[in-house]
């Protein structure tokens, strides 16, 4: 790493970006506030301060390189062993959602497309590629990488998605490979599982060029579990009714835990916005103004309908209080122990929700319907994402035979909205707004 | 005596239902959509009134359903056609427990609940297989008119099996079969039978509920409903118009709104 780059990052990081950050604002100052719309509360306030987050994260990593070392992550890996090294970390699937929600899906793919990529294949993975092969973002630059870090507990296309990037670019990945739970964890699966992390160590050790600290790993751990305990604690404000913030609100300030774990700005975030959450509670505000039905939502966001469908179901007094997805971050955590570090390291990370039998899923979401007092359930069906798509029709009729609560399965995409029929989603959900104002 | 209407803006056909305050239908019509939803719809309406004797002005309230419902401006109310098709079953058949339902563009399968409510729906994906276009494209590359297709499978002797279900694959497929003198009536049966295993397929996921009602134009094929009642195992019954359940349905929406 040179003294020039980290000096240049640190000047960026203390000077560059907060110039900018004020100029940007000077500039939107004089834009016309959007008009606020009658079937939503007063927004969030936070949600100036988690843009801000995000911006500097994504602009701050243009300067990484030679500073510090880049890693690509996927989102379920186990990040708490790289920020021991400190590695600048980009999770391709959270830059993949800001081009979903900036509606450049459909561009990206093609550009993975051309180089010979199936349109069958996951549009994160395509999105991607597709920035990787066409440099096109709408966060201005990503980094390269110095080294992959996967793990197959969400899916096994982000193996061979790595495998590509590891090819093109000649640096190493670092695979977390975590057993399928068909039933429950085996002691086994734990003792292969902590074999790897500690096979990976003098190969984190390599790329980062430094010394793994014990110490400092633990102590980022911790961090990494207070915040994520703490975006558990944010959910559950939404166990209130009226619920304080909506689902679509929670994909969005679902970005610091998922790609800025085990760093204190995520946690510092996390204990605003839940003060903001127990203040609303308390106060008696909600996200949506007239919250008659409360639902919940399976698999990822449609990311370049988040808007639309916040106010299609506002309009309605139908508020999103749980999903499965944003969830998955909070869920798992319980298990990190710092008296155990690898063993609890591995069950939290090989327990998440994709990497689990149906059963699991169907109690888990058994339990969010009583805790969170669910009317009705949207399953999105994502055609990129497998794992999560798969069974929802058995879910569905199992959830709405046991609990006697409609539920609807909308086909759509994650980002590539070649995919989505609107009409044809609109019709499905009418219906089932229809179902549910007549139970 | 109030009157009351329901208007089906289909992909294919627009259709009228005119009930009175009893429930009793008095008019209907089946018309082409063509380029224009809201003339269509109007026209259908007008056919509709025209039939049983009555304007307008008559009409307490108008509700719209099928895909073109948001541009029926006189329409009171906008309901899906999943609601609107369950009610229009369960008026004709108060012991109807599912209704398959084949439209141009869209197939679905509803379970009905209590008083005509849905229980569950489901509909086919974003792909002509398994609708009524599907079989228009083919009739049309086959040159048989569409009325036709049902007689032609019922007689046919033997089936040719389609094995594409993509509609553009498909009608290359038959190109082809047709080209080997395969005989037209068993090209028909086999594509009868692709559309009724997709359809069939869609019941698996909410399940069968006795007594099966079909709707829709598809309806009006003998050929396809000889099939879906073999492949289900379950007898089913068609109303004398399968093309106005949905419309009839909204009519009957559309005197509970007044009340």
């Amino acid at each position: 790493m040179s003294l020039s780059a980290k000096a240049r990052m640190q000047f960026m990081k203390d000077l560059g970006f907060p110039a900018m950050l004020s100029l940007a604002k000077a500039t939107k100052g004089k834009r016309k506030p959007r008009k606020a719309n009658p079937d939503f509360g007063p927004p969030l306030k936070c949600a100036a301060r988690l843009k801000e987050i995000m911006t500097r994260h994504y602009y701050l990593s243009r300067f990484a390189p030679g500073a510090r070392p880049v890693a690509w992550v996927t989102s379920g890996a186990p990040v708490e062993l790289l920020r021991a090294f400190d590695f600048y970390t980009i999770y391709p699937e959270n830059h993949g959602a800001l081009c979903g929600a900036q509606k450049m899906g459909p561009e990206l793919c093609v550009a993975a497309e051309e180089e010979g990529y199936s349109p069958d294949l996951c549009s994160y993975a395509r999105v991607d590629l597709g920035h990787f092969f066409s440099g096109k973002t709408p966060a201005g630059k990503l980094p390269k990488p110095d080294l992959l870090f996967c793990s197959n507990n969400i899916c096994q296309t982000v193996v061979y998605w790595y495998k590509v990037l590891a090819h093109r670019l000649n640096i190493p990945l670092v695979l977390f490979d975590t057993p399928f739970n068909y039933g429950e964890i085996t002691e086994a699966n734990i003792a292969y599982m902590k074999d790897q992390i500690l096979e990976m160590i003098p190969v984190l050790e390599k790329a980062a060029g430094k010394a793994f600290n014990m110490e400092r790993f633990m102590r980022l751990a911790e961090l990494s579990k207070s915040t994520s305990q703490l975006w558990g604690q944010c959910l559950e404000t939404m166990q209130t009714r009226p619920a304080p913030m909506t689902i679509f609100d929670a994909f969005v300030h679902l970005a610091p835990v998922v790609s800025l774990r085990g760093l204190p700005v995520a946690q510092d975030y996390y204990e605003i916005l839940l003060a903001e959450l127990t203040d609303r509670v308390e106060r008696g505000i909600g996200a949506i103004t007239n919250e008659k039905k409360r639902l919940m939502w399976d698999n990822i966001a449609v990311w370049y309908k988040v808007r639309d469908f916040s106010e299609l179901f506002a309009a309605r007094g139908m508020n999103f209080v749980a999903a499965t997805y944003t969830n998955a971050w909070a869920e798992t955590i319980k298990h990190l122990d710092m008296s155990h570090p690898w063993e609890s390291l591995a069950k939290t990370y090989s327990l998440v929700i994709l990497n689990n039998n149906l059963e699991h899923r169907l109690g888990l979401m058994e339990k969010m319907v009583r805790e969170y007092a669910v009317d009705g359930l949207v399953v999105h069906s994502a055609r990129s994402c497998k794992p999560y798509s798969l069974g929802q029709y058995d879910l569905k009729r199992l959830l709405s035979h046991r609990l006697g609560i409609p539920a609807v399965v909308i086909e759509a995409d994650i980002t590539d909205y070649r995919f989505f029929s609107e009409e044809q989603a609109l019709t499905r959900l009418e219906a089932f707004f229809e179902a549910l104002e007549a139970a | 005596m109030s009157y009351f209407a329901g208007i089906d803006v289909g992909s294919l056909s627009s259709d009228a239902a005119v009930i009175d305050q009893d429930g009793r239908l008095k008019g209907w019509s089946v018309t082409e959509t063509g380029p224009h939803s809201t003339n269509a719809a109007e026209a259908a309406l007008d056919a509709a009134l025209t039939m049983a004797g009555l304007s307008r002005d008559e009409l307490a309230f108008v509700v719209a359903t099928g895909y073109g419902r948001a541009a029926v401006p006189l329409a009171g109310k906008k309901i899906t056609e999943i609601s609107c098709h369950a009610l229009g079953a369960y008026s004709l058949f108060p012991d109807v427990g599912t209704v398959i339902d084949i439209g141009g563009q869209d197939s679905k399968v509803i379970r009905l609940g209590e008083n005509g409510r849905v229980a569950d729906f489901v509909m086919n994906d974003k792909c002509a297989a398994g609708t009524g276009r599907f079989l228009e494209v083919m009739a049309a590359k086959l040159g048989v008119g569409l009325n036709d297709l049902g007689r032609l499978s019922l007689a046919a002797g033997g089936e040719v099996s389609i094995s594409s279900v993509c509609t553009v694959f498909a009608e290359s497929e038959v190109v082809s079969l047709v080209a080997k003198n395969h005989p037209i009536d068993q090209v028909i049966k086999g594509l009868h039978r692709s559309v009724v295993n997709r359809v069939a397929a869609m019941t698996g996921n909410i399940g069968i509920k006795p007594r099966v009602i079909m709707s829709g134009g598809v309806a009006k094929n003998a050929g396809v409903v000889a099939l879906m009642s073999e492949r289900l195992g379950v007898d089913i019954s068609v109303p004398e118009e399968p093309q106005i359940v949905g419309a009839l349905g909204a009519a009957l929406m559309a005197a509970r709104e007044a009340k």
